[in-house]
């Protein structure tokens, strides 16, 4: 399977990724290449298998329900680009 | 709706706020109203190097929900990322539940008001986090935005139901059951005003009879039932007119303003349904044991049918009056106090119900926030019950004690709104306003049997301000009534 330049150009918008014009051809003949092994993967019959989420053999623990974390918004702030009445300050967006 | 030839179909997705003291992944606080950033950690803020551990009581309060409603229980569940870039999440992806959801399928009966009764399909609950709040109004800079992140990593469960509802009223019903359901068993708090429940609301249109599914739209982050309302009756509306018109229904999220009552769709997002889901590889699959899951089953709190029931064999309340108090959680638990204080269930469901239920309304407050505790409430009716007071100085006592001036039986003290209920006393007042108003007396005994029972107001206006207004009105009526009597 290998990947057009507009589904390149749509991945690099929602991934939020620069890719320059010089280097597209290189990106899509490399991501054409993992989907091929995707293919391949998808050609191994499966029936009877359960869908494995996570590749190590463990389940997860859980932590107790109680407050372990301290107020370090200072520390947090001091190395944000821009910040006011301790809120993060970003490009303005509206829904 | 009066557009005949058209039927709609509603489905929800509900945002429930667990009552964690703790995030879903962090262990910073989750309390309510802190300074902006001060409950935010570095989990919560995506720091480099820094990995989710997932809280227990997130878990077990989404399996006591689905626990309430009947749902198959995911045993072995995991989390998913869905990827999208907004300042309020910092991680740029929420971890979300998508193929193995911690709840599946249930069921939620809800009743309508002309008593009938309709089963809404749950399709399932799942765990995530939510996000943190971006704020566009206020002093900063041109062009910038702020963002709080304290509700971010603030666990969830998204209860997302079939298309079973056709109409606002069921849509509405069924709002109100959730929150009755996750106040009840304690998993949420029910704030709505603080966002702790959110109603994203699911609206298509066909024409009546058929069964294929118009397009749909999504009208999110409702927060009270009167926006639901108002958002489903002009969503409806704007999809027939556009269809009537010639037009089609776009797939598309919008968002409905209930201060300025404008619906509008959210700004072009046309890639934004490309979530790009993938296993959150930072977390491994959760499981929960059948020891755990009948564990919860044993402790779960009473569910607001049974609590219902209850009411209407323990305290002898009528089904109204157990409906609208025992679907309310905290109601419930304020009434069964103050019931238990005064010894007089139906005195103290009436005004659970009545005084107490419009002044907490009239002020925007829930009633776990009411100035007036149970116990004192209680404490009032006792002295309504024992005739201490009359219904109306039980007004006045019950504005003190919304003022802050103490208890009921300091206040009846300090402002003197002892009733007089000694059976002595009150002849002799009678009597005493009767000698000194012969006209008024005359006038009685001259006036026609079947038109005296007018006269009598006059009467008990006089006894009533020579009392200052202390007498007990059904005894000075009976006096009254007997002494005019012998004078005839």
């Amino acid at each position: 399977m290998s990947i057009e330049r507009q589904e390149i150009e749509k991945l690099a918008t929602l991934s939020r990724i620069a890719i320059s014009e010089d280097t597209i051809t290189e990106v899509s003949q490399r991501l054409s290449s993992v989907l091929e092994l995707v293919d391949q993967l998808q050609a191994v019959n499966t029936d009877g298998v359960e869908a494995m989420s996570h590749p190590m053999k463990a389940t997860q623990r859980l932590r107790e329900d109680e407050v372990s974390e301290i107020n370090q918004r200072d520390a947090f702030l001091a190395i944000a680009p821009d910040t006011e009445e301790g809120l993060f300050l970003v490009p303005k967006v509206i829904e | 709706m009066s557009y005949s030839g058209w039927e709609t179909v509603i489905g929800l997705e509900v945002h429930v706020q667990l009552a964690t003291k703790t995030k879903i992944f962090s262990g910073a606080s989750t309390s309510f109203g802190a300074e902006a950033n001060t409950q935010a950690c570095a989990i919560d803020l995506a720091m480099p190097g820094t990995l989710p551990v997932l809280n227990k009581q997130a878990v077990h309060y989404a399996v006591m929900f689905g626990l309430a409603i009947d749902a198959e229980i995911g045993k072995e569940s995991a989390f998913e990322r869905k990827n999208y870039f907004y300042p309020d999440s910092p991680k740029g992806y929420q971890t979300t539940q998508l193929e193995k959801p911690i709840v599946g399928r249930g069921n939620v009966e809800i009743k309508l008001a002309d008593g009938s009764t309709k089963n809404v399909r749950i399709h399932h609950a799942h765990l995530e986090e939510d996000a943190g709040k971006s704020l566009h109004e206020g002093d900063f800079r041109h062009g910038v935005s702020g963002i709080d992140l304290n509700r971010a990593g603030t666990p969830l469960i998204e209860i997302v139901s079939e298309p079973d509802m056709s109409n606002a009223e069921e849509a509405i019903a069924f709002a109100k059951r959730l929150h009755s359901i996750v106040t009840s068993i304690g998993i949420c708090d029910g704030e709505m005003s603080q966002g702790s429940m959110r109603f994203d609301v699911n609206v298509s249109v066909r024409p009546t009879g058929t069964t294929e599914l118009g397009t749909r739209t999504e009208t999110k982050n409702l927060n009270s039932y009167k926006f639901m309302e108002e958002a489903i009756a002009k969503e409806v509306e704007r999809q027939i007119d556009l269809i009537e018109d010639g037009g089609t229904v776009k797939q598309e999220t919008r968002l409905y303003n209930g201060d300025t009552k404008v619906a509008r769709s959210m700004r072009s997002k046309e890639e934004a349904n490309d979530y790009r889901y993938f296993p959150c590889p930072d977390l491994l699959p959760v499981i929960v044991s059948d020891e755990t899951i009948e564990e919860l089953r044993r402790n779960l709190p009473e569910l607001p049918d049974a609590r219902q029931a209850r009411f209407i064999e323990q305290y002898g309340l009528s089904d109204y009056d157990a409906a609208v108090i025992g679907s309310d959680a905290a109601m419930a638990a304020y009434f069964e106090i103050a019931a238990e204080k005064s010894n007089n269930a139906k005195l103290t469901a009436n005004w659970t119900m009545g005084e107490l239920a419009a002044r907490l309304n009239s002020q925007d407050l829930s009633i776990g926030k009411s100035p007036v505790s149970a116990e004192q409430l209680g404490e009032l009716i006792t002295r309504i019950a024992d005739n201490s007071i009359s219904g109306k100085m039980a007004k006045e006592v019950f504005e003190g004690m919304w003022a802050g001036e103490g208890s009921a039986d300091e206040i009846i003290e300090t402002r003197g709104l002892k009733q007089v209920s000694d059976s002595g006393a009150l002849e002799k007042m009678v009597v005493e306003v009767l000698t000194a108003n012969q006209a008024m007396v005359d006038d009685y005994i001259n006036t026609d049997e079947a038109k005296r029972k007018k006269k009598l107001g006059g009467f008990m206006g006089k006894i009533m301000q020579a009392s200052k207004g202390q007498a007990n009105p059904q005894q000075v009526n009976q006096i009254l009534a007997q002494k005019l009597n012998e004078l005839l």
